[in-house]
């Protein structure tokens, strides 16, 4: 057992730590509302490898493994990073999968010429529903029926206001390039919305340890009844709570990500239980934060409301945490009616 | 970053296993259960024979040099089993303080027969008026020619009936603040003025209440410095508080699978296909996942020299509440079936559910309760000032 990051890990880390301090401070994740897309940090991202390690080095890239994606995706979800990273790498995943259908398309995202983002929900009617970052990408892969198509976005996209300030769009489905048919494009699909699982994972439960910060710096700080608020238990025993859960949340979806490469069995059932459990935590974490902020927490001029929005949107728009634990049990047991 | 604990461990728990297969019976669980008394004397000298009293300890102590990763991997499978530890592991505890600051004389007289399992210590800390704030223990030690007389009464001294010495918190100044007041005695349970009171609880378990009336203790069975007790217990207390109860969640989930494999609900479909109670099954084994890897992570950093600040409290925390708070959702999910009692040949699961909601209730409390280590982990965790 080894718990920590390589020193290869560390210097990604500190890459990654360093870009965000700088390029996704609290005031650029305000300034990039409500769309929540931050044209100079996407550049950045995207400048810095970003797309290109997630997909493996026969595709064109870098081949990092899910657990590098993990480490950055903590340091994106810590940040509240207002750019499309784990949609667009999962997406870039997926096409390189899916092989030469998708080689043209793939070369583009490498490129940094097109912005491809995958429905994480099987579409049924005739539009994809609350598409992440279907605000800004040129397409989005949607699995319809058994098919899973490249479908170009246009101009009839609708892009409503949402709770997490993020580039969120219904797009009209409409003819483009199929890159897998039959049950190839449902397992495609599955690994794809697994990666994004663990990821998001990865990024919440960060989200979540820095929720408890916010919430013990000013816990530290703030006075009531002659003393920092911190040191009444009803305070400190709920930030202690948030603290192990993060802390958990944490070491489950490293050890998820981590999964993918070197225990592929049971990748399929951490993925979504890391995320249902973080994303758990991060929400009870930013609501513990910000009810400790008082009426403070309430005004928009705190971060923590940042957090509180960001950590239920973010979870809730791929897959709400009790979706996941039904999923981790389909794993477990197989799916309802297969018996 | 490596998850797995390596096949050294792996091979270990195997060994393990294939040893509980066969010492683990259903007559001595059923015993166990029945007389309350989690301690077997074939049972714990089998473990000896095999070196597993104290497989971390050094060789040449006993012990046979394992790592604290294979130390989890025998804790974790002996738990699974619910095999009856209990004694052992307060044996051990205080074997490992002896080990840290007893007097060579102690050391020689005690450890070998503790690690060979021929004698049960037990703990004497808590009183009727001393919980979780140990430090205002009444009991009573004055010195009295080359040793002292003890007075006074302890709470939840767990297999007193069958012990041989009891590790005793007692009072030694009343001049100085509380916590500085305290020596700690290993007292022979034979000795003239030590009465045991049996006490009967929700889990099953038996435990005592132990009496002192003038018992007389040689200085030699002091063990540290005079009123440096509290330093004593310490070292203790910091064993104790990296236990974990990811095996009982374990249990757990097996019970409650095991009920919903085998019954259909008003409609006629296997229960398996419950959407609730598939949430609550994903949710179960999310907090068996957490609390292990809560629990390696102690073990981890103790292995690799990292100093530990507030991960055990983290690991006991979580795994104790997570226990009380699935059992509750099973319970509630399965209806009727969970009421069956524990071991009754009707109950699903062996009933594992019904104990778990009784037993599950202890968890929280001893070993420092939920609002100690929340104390610990809010102060020396987050930095936050000190709780009241």
């Amino acid at each position: 057992m080894e718990l920590r990051p390589s020193a290869d890990q560390q210097q990604l880390i500190d890459t990654f730590a360093a870009l965000y301090a700088k390029e996704s401070p609290p005031e650029r994740v305000r300034a990039a509302e409500p769309l929540g897309f931050d044209r100079r940090l996407w550049d950045l991202l995207v400048g810095l490898g970003s797309i290109t390690m997630a997909v493996p080095e026969e595709d064109g890239g870098w081949g990092a493994s899910l657990l590098d994606l993990a480490l950055v995706a903590e340091q994106h979800g810590r940040a509240l990073g207002p750019a499309p990273l784990i949609e667009t790498q999962v997406a870039a995943r997926l096409l390189a999968r899916t092989g030469p259908a998708a080689a043209d398309l793939l070369a583009q995202v490498l490129a940094g010429d097109r912005l491809v983002t995958l429905a994480p929900r099987p579409c049924r009617g005739p539009v994809a529903g609350l598409v992440p970052a279907g605000a800004v990408a040129d397409d989005v892969i949607v699995l319809h029926g058994d098919t899973l198509t490249v479908v170009p976005i246009g101009e009839d996209r609708v892009v409503p206001g949402n709770l997490g300030s993020m580039p969120l769009a219904d797009v009209p489905l409409r003819e483009g390039p199929v890159i897998a048919t039959g049950p190839a494009a449902e397992v495609a699909f599955e690994s794809a919305l697994d990666d994004w699982l663990a990821l998001t994972a990865a990024a919440l439960a960060a989200m979540a340890l820095r929720s408890v910060e916010i919430g013990v710096d000013y816990a530290s700080e703030r006075e009531a009844f002659g003393q920092p608020i911190g040191g009444f238990q009803a305070v400190g025993h709920r930030l202690a709570d948030c603290r192990v859960a993060a802390d958990g949340a944490g070491l489950l979806a490293r050890q998820a990500a981590w999964a993918a490469g070197e225990d592929p069995e049971r990748f399929p059932v951490l993925a979504p239980m890391a995320y249902g459990f973080a994303a758990e935590a991060a929400r009870d974490a930013s609501y513990w934060a910000l009810h400790f902020h008082g009426g403070y927490g309430f005004m928009l001029e705190y971060d923590i409301q940042l957090s509180y929005r960001r950590s239920r949107a973010w979870a809730n728009v791929v897959m709400d945490p009790r979706r996941a634990y039904r999923r981790v049990a389909d794993r477990r047991y197989g799916p309802v009616g297969a018996g | 970053m490596d998850f797995r604990l390596g096949p050294d461990s792996e091979e270990f728990r195997a060994e393990v296993r294939a040893f509980l297969d066969e010492h683990i019976t259903p007559e001595m669980t059923e015993r166990v259960y029945r007389t309350g008394v989690s301690h077997d004397e074939a049972f714990t000298r089998a473990l000896a024979e095999r070196g597993w009293l104290a497989p971390g300890w050094p060789v040449e102590l006993g012990g046979q040099g394992r790592d604290p990763l294979e130390m989890q991997v025998l804790a974790d499978e002996l738990r699974v089993r619910d095999a009856p530890t209990y004694g052992i592991g307060t044996t051990l505890m205080v074997a490992t303080v002896l080990r840290a600051v007893g007097t060579p004389a102690q050391q020689a007289e005690i450890l070998p027969r503790a690690l060979s399992g021929q004698i049960v210590i037990v703990l004497g800390f808590s009183e009727p008026e001393a919980g979780s704030d140990l430090a205002s223990a009444a009991t009573r030690a004055v010195p009295d020619g080359d040793g002292w007389v003890i007075n006074g009464q302890k709470m939840f001294t767990t297999n007193a009936q069958i012990g041989d010495y009891v590790f005793l918190l007692a009072r030694t100044n009343t001049e100085v603040p509380r916590h500085r007041g305290l020596t700690m005695f290993l007292v022979p349970m034979d000795q003239e003025g030590v009465e045991v009171q049996p006490v009967f609880t929700l889990s099953g378990e038996r435990t005592n209440i132990t009496f002192y009336n003038d018992v007389r203790v040689s200085d030699a069975w002091r063990i540290g410095e005079v009123d440096g007790g509290w330093q004593t217990l310490t070292v203790s207390l910091a064993a104790e508080h990296g236990s974990a109860f990811g095996s009982a969640i374990e249990r757990l989930l097996a019970a409650a699978e095991d009920w919903a494999a085998g019954t259909l609900d008003d409609g006629g479909r296997p229960m398996l296909e419950d959407l609730s109670l598939r949430e609550t099954l994903g949710r179960t084994m999310a907090d068996l996942e957490v609390s292990r890897l809560l629990q390696r992570r102690v073990a981890w950093m103790a292995e690799a020299g990292l100093p530990l600040t507030t991960e055990g409290p983290m690991s006991k925390l979580f795994s104790s509440e997570a226990l009380q708070d699935r059992a509750q959702d099973l319970a509630e999910l399965m209806g009727p079936d969970a009421l069956r009692s524990y071991l009754d040949p009707t109950a699903p699961g062996h009933g594992e559910v019904e104990h778990t909601l009784r037993h599950s209730l202890g968890t929280t409390i001893y070993a420092g309760t939920s609002e100690i280590h929340r104390n610990m982990i809010a102060q020396r965790g987050l930095g936050l000032p000190r709780t009241r």
